[in-house]
């Protein structure tokens, strides 16, 4: 058995994610070749080829791959699919977006999001917004899996010294044209993948307080967050979306400020380690799963959180 | 312009879920259903097109048991024109709907195909983008933003790292995010209307696609309950707590 995993990148840094689904790959048994896609990702494919674990790394580069439209990408996956058992994807949004259109034209079944690999068949995902855990089997022939990443520790970045293959993309499918994107600049750690995060819902009333949350994630190095209702209301956006149709996040400390805790907010959060929330309403569900609850005014809490974590020291791990 | 939107049956959002005892799903007994909340945001656009001038006939589809019509129902009151149930009580599986709705686009050849960009019982994200694959055309997934000028359409996509803009020929397939529209509620009126608009019956086997699964489900099981509930008294125990007790900070 062979396992393909697809990269997910920006054409300059390999993404953590993709450490993610290394590991579980590694736990479906078999060799594990990276593909990398897009133009002017050598390095990409240098770091992946680094990663432990990895056998073979796979780079294909041509104008046509730079924004991996899923049109071009995925006829290239089905065609080198052919030689593996399973290709796995991190279930980020360009891996959702790819790896269904690449099924299509395999004829196969994906199973999304799988959070635990039972044996090289057998999966397990959750369902009904993480209500419910669902187990699994495949019958296709080649399987294709994305991966949750928070349910599976990053491979080792370094270490490893796989050998980097070029193959040929599969050309433009003329379809689609990438026509640009509006990237949020943060100099915060990545939602996905920090160690704590602070996240605001619609008691936070304006994107301006918001700073309150951001001046206490940089005394923790944490990532803020956000709950649906925060990010339509436009305080904040769209990629803070912690939840069903957001960002999954398991942090060691998620701490909820003015967030009531609906299911589909939960099912983006409940398996941090430690949950902390603030909110000025002793009945919000919330509490019901938080570790530490306070039910306080959050515009007197916060700024109190602040002046008590300055006053103790505590900083950033 | 034709425009298909296909919409699912499922569990309301609000409804807690319950695992059944037997480990062998998801009790639906007695459980109010609803339109997926993404397809009504899909259902809501597709209705906008047309009131614009820029499509001239929506179709609603949906795929599952005799009280899917309910939900084919609503999509009538939302203002699509007409709709097509193919009937069918087992699991269905994403592929299995979009080679159903592959089959439908062949007989109906629409100029734009509108789902959810995932359906919140499987929460599977996968059948905008099978289909795409299976017909060759181009996808716009996630999207919160269409724009539709001459024979080409613009789409802002919700991506991990922000927004994203992607051009596509048409016909194209294009799933819905949350923040593309508000859908509107169906009025009295449009309700009693939607009772006289046609739904054409199909079964699997009229459209040729087998139905046999490909994934078995063996277990479905409830996740690890969580010990919450504990409350603090102030900020300065609730620092003390993170800090000293639990150690995350
Ligand atoms: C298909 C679908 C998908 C969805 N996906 C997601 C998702 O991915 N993520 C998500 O988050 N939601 C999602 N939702 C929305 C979800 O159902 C809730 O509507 C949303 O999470 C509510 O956000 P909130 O808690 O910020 O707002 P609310 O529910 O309005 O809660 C605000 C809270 O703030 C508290 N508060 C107000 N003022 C103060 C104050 N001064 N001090 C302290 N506390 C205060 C209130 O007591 C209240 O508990 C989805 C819904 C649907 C239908
Ligand atoms: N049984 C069905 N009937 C009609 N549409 C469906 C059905 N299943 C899925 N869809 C469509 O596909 C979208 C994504 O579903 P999924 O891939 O299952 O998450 C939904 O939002 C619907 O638009």
């Amino acid at each position: 058995m062979a396992i393909l995993v697809y990269a997910d990148h920006n054409n300059q840094e390999l993404s953590s994610a993709t450490l993610n689904a290394v590991t579980a790959a590694g736990q479906m048994g078999g060799d594990v070749t990276v593909l990398v896609v897009g133009e002017g990702c050598d390095a990409v494919a240098q770091a992946a080829a680094k990663v432990q674990g990895v056998a073979k790394v796979l780079l294909a580069q041509d104008a046509s791959l730079k924004d991996q439209l899923a049109e071009n990408v995925a006829p290239l996956i089905a065609k080198l699919a052919e030689g593996y058992s399973h290709v796995v994807a991190p279930a980020t949004t360009t891996g959702k977006n790819i790896m269904p259109r690449a099924a299509a034209l395999l004829d196969t079944q994906q199973v999304s999001d799988i959070i635990a690999v039972e044996s090289a068949d057998t999966f397990i995902r959750p369902i009904y917004a993480g209500n419910a855990l669902a187990t699994v089997q495949s019958s296709d022939a080649i399987k294709l899996i994305t991966v949750r990443t928070t349910t599976f520790a990053p491979a080792e970045a370094e270490g490893g010294s796989a050998s980097v293959e070029n193959v040929d993309g599969t050309g433009d499918a003329g379809l689609s044209t990438f026509e640009g994107a509006a990237l949020s600049e943060n100099e915060r750690p990545e939602l996905t993948t920090a160690r704590v995060v602070i996240s605001g819902g619609r008691g936070m009333q304006s994107g301006d307080n918001f700073k309150m949350l951001e001046e206490v994630a940089d005394i923790l190095g944490a990532a803020v967050g956000a709950s649906r209702a925060a990010v339509d209301a436009g305080y904040v956006p769209n990629d803070y979306q912690v939840g069903q149709t957001g960002k999954v996040v398991a942090p060691e400390l998620y701490i909820a400020v003015g967030i009531s805790g609906a299911i589909q907010h939960l099912a983006g959060m409940k398996d941090s380690k430690v949950i902390a929330c603030i909110n000025k309403d002793e009945e919000a569900p919330i509490f019901q799963i938080a570790d530490f609850g306070l039910v306080a005014d959050l515009f007197q809490a916060v700024p109190e959180l602040k002046g008590e974590l300055e006053k103790q020291g505590i900083q950033a791990r | 312009m034709k425009v298909l939107v296909p919409v699912k049956r499922v569990i309301d959002y609000n409804v807690k879920v319950r695992v059944k005892a037997d480990q062998s799903g998801v009790d639906l007994a007695n459980v109010k259903m609803s339109m997926n909340p993404f397809d009504e945001i899909a259902v809501e656009e597709a209705v906008r097109l047309k009131e614009a001038g820029t499509a001239t006939e929506v179709v609603a589809i949906s795929m599952g048991p005799e009280q899917s019509q309910e939900t084919l129902r609503t999509a009538l009151a939302m203002g699509a024109d007409r709709a097509i149930h193919v009937v069918h009580d087992g699991e269905l599986e994403p592929l299995m709907v979009a080679k159903m709705l592959a089959k439908i686009v062949g007989e109906e050849s629409p100029d734009l195909v509108v789902l959810g960009k995932q359906a919140i019982d499987d929460d599977a994200n996968q059948t905008g983008q099978l289909l795409a694959g299976l017909l060759g055309w181009g996808q716009g997934t996630f999207i919160s933003k269409l724009k539709i000028e001459g024979g080409a359409i613009s789409v802002t996509r919700e991506v991990d790292g922000g927004l994203e803009k992607i051009g596509l020929k048409l016909p194209a397939i294009l799933t819905v995010d949350l923040r593309l529209n508000e859908p509107r509620y169906a009025s009295l009126p449009n309700i009693m209307k939607a009772r006289k608009k046609e739904i054409a019956k199909k079964s699997p086997a009229d459209l040729g696609v087998d139905t046999t699964p490909r994934l078995k489900t063996l277990k479905v099981a409830e996740p690890p309950k969580r010990q919450g509930g504990k409350k603090v008294g102030s900020i300065a125990e609730l620092v003390d707590k993170l800090h000293n007790e639990a150690g995350v900070i």
